[in-house]
């Protein structure tokens, strides 16, 4: 599998996600610096966390009109996958690969701890190594990732199984004490129609090494090698 | 030359976590008669080039549709003055 992750000024989780993809793919990351439009043919575009362009504006509003993301949006339309983590899910939505919009946390104050996410969806290249209902352990950590879209945009989410994740307790309820953020219905990742990109806000490429605390992160590169290699 | 004053806000309805700590803050400080506070951007963008007005206007409400306002939860209203 051929993945690279876009570098944006600011962006500060793009070596830990190229090291989780390393570890899957056996082969280096191919990093894209954010005014490279011409980079090679890939199986999986990377849109990293961190605080692109100092999140000037809104978050992700700058990075989501860059020269990188005109290019990315073409592959987008070609069928490359995209993965995009935290400041990386507030990108693509600024740049309309994904609807709704991640809004200031409900408690206002920024939130870095690991949460439980239900699995939602089995059928994608990203989460194919998961099963419906599985409970996993992540990271998140962001001051905006309260996502936010209008009545009909969430029923077109859920009629069509585009919601990945849910913020939920251990025992896998959804729970409004387990939402981090307020994200409406608890959402905390979500698909494009084709499914082929992936927004969330938790950080899997932070556990996917026992050595790190625990790897629940780890099967969704195994299941992008596996899918796309 | 013309200068556009740009208020961006955010819809009716859409939760304003930080609005809702300034108006705690302000009936904290005992201020009274606080019904509730919305937190906004302000924004200005210089038209150097631009004289007429209603052309002025209508890009720079291009510009709130492409970057400035996010259409999803806000609002933008464009006043151009000289």
């Amino acid at each position: 599998m051929k993945a690279a992750v876009i570098v944006f000024p600011g962006s500060n989780c793009d070596r830990d996600i190229a090291l989780a993809l390393e570890q899957s793919t056996g082969t280096p990351t191919t990093m894209v610096w954010h005014q490279d439009t011409d980079f090679p043919e890939l199986d999986l575009i990377v849109v990293p966390g961190g605080f692109s362009y100092g999140d000037y504006l809104r978050c992700g509003a700058m990075a989501a009109h860059s020269p990188v993301m005109r290019e990315v949006k073409r592959r987008v339309e070609k069928g490359t996958r995209v993965l995009a983590v935290c400041n990386g899910f507030q990108i693509v939505t600024e740049a309309g690969l994904l609807p709704g919009v991640l809004m200031r946390n409900r408690g206002l104050k920024y939130v870095c701890k690991d949460v439980h996410v239900r699995v939602e969806d089995s059928q994608s290249a990203f989460t194919a190594k998961y099963n419906i209902g599985d409970v996993l352990r992540i990271p998140i950590g962001h001051a905006e990732g309260n996502y936010f879209a209008d009545h009909e945009t969430l029923q077109m989410l859920e009629a069509e199984g585009r919601v990945a994740f849910r913020y939920c307790a251990l025992d896998g309820e959804v729970t409004d004490d387990a939402n981090p953020n307020g994200s409406q219905r608890n959402i905390a990742g979500i698909f494009n129609k084709s499914r082929t990109v992936l927004g969330m806000m938790p950080h899997p490429e932070r556990l996917a090494d026992a050595k790190l605390g625990g790897n629940d992160g780890r099967a969704l590169f195994d299941a992008l090698v596996e899918t796309l290699a | 030359m013309l200068k556009a004053k740009v208020h961006i806000t955010l819809k009716s309805g859409v939760l304003d976590p930080q609005g809702k700590a300034v108006e705690h803050a302000l009936i904290g400080l005992g201020f009274p008669g606080v019904g509730g506070v919305r937190q906004g951007k302000y924004i200005e963008v210089d038209l150097p080039e631009q004289r007429d007005k209603s052309k002025a206007k209508s890009q720079v409400e291009d510009m709130c549709k492409a970057l400035l306002a996010n259409t999803v939860i806000e609002n933008y209203n464009v006043e151009v003055v000289d």
